[in-house]
């Protein structure tokens, strides 16, 4: 195998088994293997990795974990976990029958084992990991990929099940794709001059510009022209994760404001923007419109949170609710470390009782914790408004997280509704 | 016929073609305990991937979609072989793990553009020769 792939001595060495244990060489074999398929010269180490894989697919993936951790591997850079199938401090939140609930479980624990640090969180940037600018990484979950190559400047491509895991054990990637310097060049031009200024102020703006591009760029590396000010960490999170959720964008530059991007000569590396698209305004509204499918008065829930609330976020939810409970369940996902922050101010305990759930090391759209009787949900982000018919079986109602309030308080959607 | 493809994982196949006609993403669009295709509105919708030959012209979404393949793997429930239309990792890795996890594998090869229609019997072998 490998036979066109340059080896470091490192490499060849774990590879002969002269060094390492048995599960790094399985691990290297696996990283091989991948950039043989995809047609890279070597691998690259990487200083870190967010591993999507311990999301429960099926007992195989847990019997691939497991057998790692029997052979001894163990991550050799610093590796945060994404979302499991379970809320391990509240296990029951799941609906898991018994024998999936159980390697679900495991599947969790074998990452554990493997030295992953126990983060279970889709926003791994929030609770820490924030690889540097050029920093060569192996991230999975898409609107982690998504920001940590374009708000934070480091460089992944979309790593998913089995590799993510391999690449950590073995500390090294196949070096190709958004890796590559050249490769994260801009390709794309989207214009934003036609849309009214005021529009960027609107909550919506960031989510739904997200899902726009992803529809436009795919897997293209596209510069956006036009964004004003300083958008905060939470409205860029919201924009990656709509690009990712409706494309396959990896990268995107924000003209002015992304590290890679500080002019649009830049973005491009000096070449001409061949493929520009404006940004019409309608072209917003329709994808806006385009993220609810239903249309009714009537909510069952609201779900808040992906990628993972922010404490931020969770503290503009309880000022903007101004003790008036909520007449229909508020999910609001999370990781770990903003929950910590939240108890220190008694903030998770106002929002609990006003009719907040939380759902911390998972969220509502990978695993069954939604009522079984699916209605209609009411969601501020891109993202579960794009997955929740497909993977809960509710029509997303999307707004502000204003108007989630309001709908929230009202039982009905109420709101914004009808601006632009 | 005779057509050549590259190989992205080796082995060998013999038996019937079933084309996929739409972009499929094996997680959430392919169950897999059974290998039916559950996506709805798919072209294929309600039709069973194993045993056949499947050629796929064009992959979108999920990485998961290589614990779904691994998954039919392992419950031996998986297509004979794989035939895809561009270069790709993802639905390769499940193949990749389950070869490492010592159970039987099907090939895969990379095919730019593959023409073959569903019911057509095609022969794998292990340098990636395809013929009728």
């Amino acid at each position: 195998m490998s036979v066109n792939i340059q080896l470091s001595e490192g490499e060849a060495a774990v590879l002969e088994g002269r060094m390492g244990s048995k599960g790094q060489r399985m691990a290297l074999e696996i990283v091989l293997e991948a950039a043989r398929i995809l047609g890279a010269e070597r691998l690259v180490p990487i200083k870190s990795a967010h591993i999507d894989g311990c999301l429960y697919h099926g007992a195989s993936g847990t019997l691939f974990c497991e057998r790692l951790v029997e052979l001894g591997a163990q991550t050799t850079v610093p590796a945060t976990t994404n979302v499991g199938a379970l809320n391990l401090l509240k296990p029951a939140q799941s609906r898991l029958s018994g024998e999936a609930r159980k390697m679900a479980f495991r599947l969790m624990v074998a990452h554990e084992r493997l030295g992953c640090v126990p983060s279970w969180t889709c926003a791994p940037y929030q609770a820490g990991a924030r690889p540097g600018l050029g920093a060569q990484v192996a991230w999975g979950e898409s609107n982690a990929v998504a920001f940590c190559n374009s708000v934070l400047g480091a460089r992944t491509n979309r790593y998913g099940d089995f590799l993510d895991i391999a690449c950590a054990i073995a500390g090294r990637a196949p070096y190709y794709g958004l890796h590559v310097a050249e490769n994260r060049h801009a390709t794309m031009l989207l214009d934003l001059s036609d849309i009214p200024a005021d529009w960027q102020q609107d909550e919506v703006f960031f989510p739904v510009l997200g899902a726009l591009i992803g529809r436009l760029a795919g897997a293209r590396v596209c510069a956006v022209k036009g964004i004003q000010g300083a958008p905060g960490e939470d409205q860029l999170k919201a924009l990656c994760a709509g690009a990712a959720s409706t494309g396959a964008v990896g990268l995107v530059h924000l003209i002015g404001i992304t590290p890679e991007a500080p002019d649009q000569a830049t973005a491009f590396g000096g070449r001409p923007a061949r493929d520009v698209r404006v940004i019409t305004p309608r072209m917003m509204i329709e994808a806006k419109r385009d993220l609810s499918r239903a249309d009714t008065g009537h909510i069952d829930a609201v779900a808040l949170g992906s990628p993972h609330f922010s404490s931020d976020e969770c503290r503009a939810l309880l000022a903007m609710a101004r003790d008036t409970p909520f007449k229909v369940p508020v999910y609001v996902c999370l990781g770990r470390h903003s929950m910590i922050d939240l108890e220190r101010d008694n903030t998770s305990r106002a929002l609990e009782a006003l009719g907040v759930v939380f759902v911390l090391d998972t969220c509502v759209v990978v695993t069954p914790i939604l009522p079984d009787h699916p209605g209609v949900l009411m969601t501020n982000s891109a993202k579960f408004a794009h997955y929740a018919k497909g993977n809960t079986g509710y029509d997303p109602v999307f707004g502000s997280l204003h108007d989630c309030v309001a709908s929230a308080q009202a039982g009905r959607v109420v709101g914004s509704r009808g601006g632009w | 016929m005779r057509w050549q493809g590259e190989v992205l994982c080796e082995g060998r196949a013999k038996g019937e073609v079933l084309r996929i006609d739409a972009p499929l993403s094996f997680w959430g669009g392919v169950d897999p305990a059974t290998s039916r295709v559950v996506l709805a509105g798919h072209p294929q919708y309600g039709v069973l991937i194993k045993g056949k030959i499947v050629v796929l012209h064009e992959l979108i979404g999920s990485s998961s979609s290589s614990a779904v393949l691994l998954e039919l793997i392992y419950r031996d429930v998986s297509p004979l072989a794989l035939i895809l239309g561009q270069r790709d990792a993802i639905l390769p890795m499940g193949v990749v793990v389950a070869r490492q996890m010592g159970w039987s594998t099907p090939p895969v090869l990379l095919v730019p553009d593959p023409q073959f229609a569903s019911g057509v019997v095609l022969s794998i072998d292990r340098d990636g020769g395809i013929s009728t």
